[in-house]
């Protein structure tokens, strides 16, 4: 039960801060705004469903990208992650709260993208949204573990989107198989799959990121 | 000085004893190789996977490097799939590259996987936490295998409904011989380059020591 209240406050602190400074949320919706206009004018003509699809997920995919290298940042800058990883709660409760705020984050940006992208472009489906939902929870999970490693390195944020597209590899393949296939069941339930075992996998070795 | 042994005999196989494909003659031949480089590669990102378990679990001191070690050497196999899978791809549809080609795709997604490995374990200074991450990550790769090879088949069904079968049920006799010797010699071709970059990279890391005491 304390486990839930850590998550929680850890979360909320995130929701708090972005509420105060807007950092995150503008420049996501921006962002993905951006994206569908040049998506239109790179591809001309009327492009067909198939196309635009594609192209939704991968401003999903970037759009999740930018949030999730903002995910560690204001820890960084503020150097509050000693703080974090000292206090009395369980690691891998950093990494939940962390993808909970991420997650909040870009849900509240497709809020707002998916109802443009059917203005711009097509209509969109209830797998389609489905998928949306899933495939969030895995980008979250997988990403704001991979940012927590990339915030150490020299590299920091070009390191990110190279450790997460590999891996991100599937989750495209399970959403775009739900918005377009015949048989969206199997692609939601192969998402469902992906994120129930990287959430795992992210939950048990989130410790190791962290703690030296 | 074995796995010398082996890959002579093995590329004798290859060459002399094993029969020509009935369909595709010659140029079948680099499949013995390209199939068991590929074995190969996967037997090195376990091996390295295992090894940064052996780091994060049982805190063993030698486990980092060794788990480096194995995992480089699956990305030299890794590239040697690639390289050979195209050679395979171009004789037999006339082009460099084909996304119908499971495996091919599937170590393309690895092959950029543990590209990013390297990036991210330079991109740390030497210590316990270069160590942890980079275990972290080799082990991602172990569960990224199995998701990505599912996830590959699912997308064809969706991009390309067509099913290439190039082998046909007869894998016996002379091929399955020249094939189980090619893999063996393959196997203990990357244990002694293992060794080898072991060995090396230890008595880099002892030299530099000696030099520390030394300044």
């Amino acid at each position: 039960m304390t486990y839930v209240r850590d998550v929680g406050a850890l979360a909320r602190k995130d929701l708090l801060l972005e509420l105060r400074a807007k950092d995150t949320l503008p420049a996501m919706l921006l962002f993905v705004a951006a994206v569908f206009v040049v998506f239109h004018f790179a591809l001309p003509g009327n492009p067909s469903r198939l196309e635009t699809t594609g192209l939704l997920w991968v401003a999903i995919l970037f759009t999740a990208l930018l949030g999730l290298g903002r995910a560690f940042v204001p820890e960084r800058e503020q150097r509050t992650m000693d703080g974090l990883v000292l206090a009395p709660c369980d690691r891998s409760a950093i990494w939940l709260a962390k993808s909970l705020a991420t997650l909040a984050f870009l849900g509240a940006a497709e809020v707002v993208a998916l109802p443009l992208y059917a203005l711009f472009f097509h209509r969109i489906g209830g797998s389609t949204v489905l998928a949306v939902v899933l495939a969030d929870i895995g980008i979250c999970a997988v990403g704001t573990f991979l940012g927590a490693m990339a915030v150490v390195t020299r590299a920091r944020d070009l390191l990110l989107p190279l450790l997460f597209l590999p891996l991100a590899m599937p989750i495209v393949v399970g959403a775009v198989g739900a918005s377009i296939g015949h048989s969206p069941g199997r692609y939601l339930g192969f998402l469902a799959l992906y994120d129930l075992l990287f959430g795992v996998v992210c939950w048990g070795s989130f410790e190791y990121v962290v703690a030296e | 000085m074995a796995s010398l042994v082996l890959i002579t005999t093995a590329l004798l196989f290859v060459f002399y004893v094993a029969p020509d494909d009935a369909n595709q003659g010659f140029s079948q031949r680099i499949f013995y190789f390209h199939v068991s480089i590929a074995f190969t590669a996967y037997v090195c990102f376990a091996a390295g996977a295992w090894k940064a378990f052996r780091h994060l679990w049982k805190r063993d001191p030698r486990a980092d490097l060794e788990s480096y070690v194995w995992v480089h050497q699956g990305l030299i196999f890794g590239a040697m799939v690639l390289v050979t899978g195209s050679i395979w791809a171009r004789i037999s549809w006339g082009r460099w590259w084909v996304w119908s080609e499971d495996e091919l795709v599937l170590f393309l997604i690895l092959y950029l996987f543990y590209c990013a490995y390297f990036m991210l374990r330079f991109s740390v200074d030497p210590g316990p936490q270069r160590a942890n991450l980079s275990a972290v990550y080799a082990l991602f790769g172990v569960v990224l295998i199995p998701v990505s090879f599912a996830a590959i088949r699912l997308a064809k069904e969706v991009l390309h409904p067509r099913v290439f079968t190039l082998h046909g049920p007869n894998f016996g006799g002379w091929i399955l011989v020249t094939y189980c010797i090619a893999q063996a010699a393959l196997l203990v071709l990357a244990y002694t380059l293992y060794r080898v970059e072991l060995a090396g990279k230890r008595l880099d890391l002892r030299l530099r020591e000696l030099k520390e005491v030394l300044a």
